[in-house]
């Protein structure tokens, strides 16, 4: 018989990232590997308003965060999204992360002017699978995959230099080759220098149903955390508002004891890592923020 | 923590990467100008030829040096940079760079790597003035303009009660005035261009006066860098980074970049 292990908890250092569940669990797509199981009709979360994100972004100046993200669903379902970027540019550098396929000429004009006129950086991240339609669209659906590559397009147009995230679906030791085979790809659709991040798969929401969900032994204990640097870790450092009020972080917000609270003063509160994704952070450090603010 | 005596013009030195060069044209310019004493802000490693010929520049310059990442890396003879660094060609490319620059760093040098200060305290006149490497938090903290908000250099600046913060380690410089008569101030380096296709590198004057209570001046530094490229190339440092020596282009380290700072250079 084995003893169980104590589960450690981490604390929030300070408020560096504040991520907004802006559209909730509404996207437009379906994938399969979604670890929130978005969908068009999934209403589990529902949309911020300008006014939460307004009151949201002046709270934020006492507290000196450093950077602010939107993440859904796909966040440009949301009517109000170019305003909320374009007052969030006023505070600080913006990132938002999309499926790229709904962009509309008319938003991305504005956005480009709002970056040029702010001190600070916007960023998009396209979210894709793999580097074809082959690998893509079996996951993200039919045809996603030609969308995602116009939407990309479509922002280096406006001047922008998309972030590409892919979920890695594809064997370690064919890393190199496929990355290659994908840069090329977007070479030649006319983005000269493709940023690319690769994302480890998270066990989570729809991808249980289509891979496994984690074993009980993946899990995060004490002793694993003794030498480990946690700024890691995205609850070290972040939180993340939705309709429902502030939670631990962007990964787990369909977990009842992801919600801390209503208040950034309530959310403050250090998080046991109880669950299977813990362990992942754990394996593959700060999978959700930017290569310029690496920790 | 060292605490200096009260100066009112001072010189900040940046990543010097082994730009022996370059050092030698600034530390002749700072002096010139009258300064009352020169701070070296970390990484004296990386990039360049000949690490061993930027010490003696430094010490018979009594120039104050911190601890950089870098040469913490080096004093303690670790594997890597901790740069920080996420994209594997990135990576490839700084390893290279690490292990020529360890593998030429003296036991002597390398001691003296280890030894120095993480942060150094000075009185600027009436100004606090705290330099750091990073960022006063974190070493290997990239501090770029587009991505550090006001509000989170105020926060940083009065959690460590200084009136003006000085740091590096990104290799652009910057200068922010910020609530309060509080500054913050990106130094550059002298061991690099700065990415928008000058050759020249930068190093920064502080001066406070009865007139003005700081005044940041970014003063370039014209240095021989063709001949920095031929020594890079005879001791074998991949051509990339000569090409950013002779053109004033980064082709490494790119996708730590913010957008901003992205789009300004050429790759
Ligand atoms: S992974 Fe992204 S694009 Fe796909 S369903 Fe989820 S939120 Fe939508
Ligand atoms: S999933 Fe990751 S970020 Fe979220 S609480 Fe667990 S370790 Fe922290
Ligand atoms: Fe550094």
């Amino acid at each position: 018989m084995t003893c169980k292990e104590e589960i450690p908890s981490v604390e929030m250092s300070h408020l560096d990232h504040l991520w907004f569940q802006i559209s909730g669990t509404f996207c437009n797509l379906t994938c399969h590997h979604c670890f929130i199981s978005c969908s068009p009709q999934n209403d589990t979360f529902g949309h911020l308003t300008l006014q939460n994100v307004k009151d949201r972004l002046e709270e934020s100046v006492a507290l000196g965060v450093k950077e602010y993200y939107f993440t859904g669903g796909e966040p440009f379902l949301h009517r109000e999204m170019v305003p909320i970027l374009v007052e969030t540019l006023r505070y600080g550098p913006a990132t938002v992360l999309t499926n790229g396929t709904i962009f509309k000429d008319e938003w991305l004009g504005t956005l480009s002017e709002a970056e040029i006129e702010s001190s600070y950086s916007l960023e998009f991240r396209v979210s894709i699978d793999g580097f074809s339609p082959e690998t893509n669209d079996p996951v993200r659906g039919k045809g996603t995959f030609q969308r995602a590559l116009k939407g990309i397009v479509q922002l280096v147009e406006y001047g922008f230099l998309p972030i590409i995230t892919a979920v890695r679906n594809w064997p370690d030791d064919q890393e190199q080759e496929v990355v290659a085979a994908f840069v090329d790809r977007l070479k030649q659709s006319g983005y000269s220098r493709p940023r690319i991040k690769i994302l480890p798969t998270l066990y989570l929401g729809a991808e249980t149903n289509r891979s496994h969900t984690y074993h009980p032994t993946e899990r995060v204990t004490s002793g694993m955390l003794s030498d480990y640097d946690q700024t890691q870790l995205v609850c070290e450092h972040s939180r993340i508002v939705t309709d429902r009020g502030v939670h631990v972080c962007p990964i787990l917000i369909e977990s009842p004891d992801s919600l801390l609270g209503q208040s950034f003063q309530q959310a403050t509160t250090p998080y046991q890592l109880r669950h299977g994704a813990c362990y992942t952070c754990y394996q593959y450090g700060s999978i959700c923020s930017n290569p310029s603010s690496a920790k | 923590m060292i605490h200096s005596s009260t100066t009112s013009r001072i010189a900040c030195l940046g990543g010097i990467y082994n730009n022996y060069l370059a050092l030698e044209v600034a530390i002749r310019d700072a002096r010139k100008r009258g300064v009352d004493a020169i701070y070296c802000l970390g990484d004296m490693g990386a990039f360049g030829p000949h690490p061993d010929r930027v010490f003696p520049l430094l010490s018979d310059h009594d120039v104050i040096c911190l601890q950089g990442n870098y040469d913490h890396s080096i004093g303690n003879e670790l594997n890597d940079c901790q740069c920080g660094y996420t994209d594997p060609r990135d990576n490839y490319f700084a390893q290279i760079s690490y292990d020529y620059t360890l593998q030429n760093t003296s036991v002597e040098s390398r001691q003296f790597l280890r030894d120095l200060p993480t942060e150094i305290c000075v009185d600027l006149g009436p100004l606090r003035l705290l330099l750091c490497h990073g960022s006063p938090r974190r070493v290997n903290e990239f501090l770029w303009a587009s991505t550090s908000p006001n509000h989170f250099l105020e926060h940083l600046a009065a959690e460590r009660d200084a009136d003006v913060v000085a740091v590096t380690h990104t290799g652009i410089k910057w200068h922010r005035p910020l609530a309060d008569n509080r500054h913050f101030v990106n130094v550059g380096v002298l061991g690099r261009p700065e990415n928008d296709g000058n050759q020249h590198v930068w190093y920064t004057l502080l001066e406070t006066s009865s007139v003005d209570p700081l005044r940041v001046k970014f003063v370039p530094v014209e240095y021989d860098y063709h001949r920095l490229a031929r020594e890079m190339g005879n001791e074998g440092i991949p051509a990339e980074f000569i090409e950013t020596v002779q053109t004033g282009w980064w082709t490494t380290c790119l996708e730590i970049l913010p957008a901003k700072e992205r789009k300004q250079g050429r790759w």
